[in-house]
């Protein structure tokens, strides 16, 4: 079920990086996408009743049922370089607010 | 005009994904256990190498990577040389952001904050770098690790720059940091392939599974994932802030 809620989250981030030309605003389309994906794929390692894959006190014996720990470790590597994309970004939106005073791209001068 | 073509497309576009996973059950997410075969599985049950025992918590000696959380022996352990990867991708991320923001006009004038800011961020600072370190050294055990510990020494730095305008973190000494880290995480990696014969392999003896020293190379790796994320983000905020805010 989380798995269909998680695309409206991917279309709803679709539909701001086409629907805008402010930078700041496709970052924040691109961060909500992605965050639909990362949702999407914890999805897919869900098991009915599983438990989260760490041997602990209350789940003490491997061979209990467990949701798929490689899809979450996929994740933590989509969260971090999300981040990076983050960083970057807003750092190259500074930069074209400095030369153009803007941060529309249509704007800018410009193609289109 | 343009806002009601990208909402078709977007639409159309979460259409084709619906219906791709609709027909497709199978290949999406499981049910009720996952495949026997599966990698999943084997990370799981610790058997990558070859049938062992089932792994309890606090008696097994000498497992398999010996990690009692299985998303982190995937991260450090048996995915290693992709976690290097992907420190090395936001490595990347950080110098393309000093590269960017070192070139604009340092020195703007932050604008101050007030005495409740100021005050509550001179108890939360040492509390939060304190449950950054307790958080990226027990990785191996619970929830969380180097990336999510380290993110937290960050944003540690991050309260100290918003809550004092003449702050300034040094930057030099976090890069200095951040480079340790990354050699030395290559470093184990050729030690391993020395020793054992492969790039990063868990050549350290496991111990017992839930205990704090227990796991081989994982909680060392973890310790410099965690170093190597924080000086990194803490440098990204220092960039970030030291540049030139008005055009």
């Amino acid at each position: 079920m989380i798995k269909f809620a998680s695309l409206l989250l991917i279309i709803i981030g679709l539909y701001g990086i086409l629907s805008t030309r402010n930078v700041i605003k496709i970052l924040v389309g691109i961060n909500v996408m992605e965050i639909g994906i990362n949702v999407f794929i914890i999805a897919m390692g869900f098991v009915n009743d599983g438990a989260a894959p760490i041997l602990s006190v209350d789940n003490p014996v491997n061979v209990l049922k467990f949701v798929d720990p490689v899809a979450q470790a996929l994740v933590l590597t989509s969260i971090v370089i999300g981040l990076g994309i983050t960083a970057l970004g807003l750092v190259f939106a500074r930069k074209i607010h400095k030369k153009y005073g803007t941060y529309d791209l249509s704007e800018t001068g410009g193609e289109s | 005009m343009k806002k009601i073509f990208a909402g078709l497309l977007a639409v159309a576009f979460g259409i084709v994904l619906l219906i791709g996973i609709s027909l497709n059950t199978g290949l999406f997410g499981y049910n009720d256990s996952l495949p026997e075969d599966g990698a999943a599985s084997h990370y799981i049950s610790k058997d990558v190498n070859g049938k062992t025992d089932e792994v309890v918590f606090g008696e097994t000696t000498g497992a398999e990577t010996g990690s009692a959380n299985m998303v982190t022996s995937v991260i450090a352990n048996y995915r290693s040389f992709d976690t290097l990867g992907e420190v090395t991708v936001l490595f990347l991320a950080a110098l393309g952001v000093s590269l960017l923001a070192g070139t604009m006009d340092k020195g703007r004038k932050r604008s101050g904050s007030g005495f409740i800011l100021r005050t509550s961020a001179r108890i939360l600072f040492p509390l939060m770098l304190v449950t950054g370190i307790y958080i990226f050294t027990h990785g191996h055990l619970t929830p969380g690790g180097g990336f999510p510990g380290g993110s937290m020494i960050a944003s540690s730095f991050l309260l100290l720059y918003l809550a004092d305008e003449s702050f300034r973190a040094n930057v030099k000494g976090f890069k200095v940091a951040e480079g340790l880290a990354g050699t030395l995480y290559v470093a184990i990696g050729i030690v391993g392939l020395l020793a054992a014969g492969y790039f990063l392999v868990n050549f350290l003896p496991t111990g017992t599974v839930g205990n704090l020293l227990s796991a081989g190379i994982i909680p060392v790796v973890y310790v410099i994932i965690g170093l190597k994320v924080g000086s990194e983000i803490t440098g990204i905020v220092a960039d970030m802030f030291n540049e030139e805010v008005k055009a």
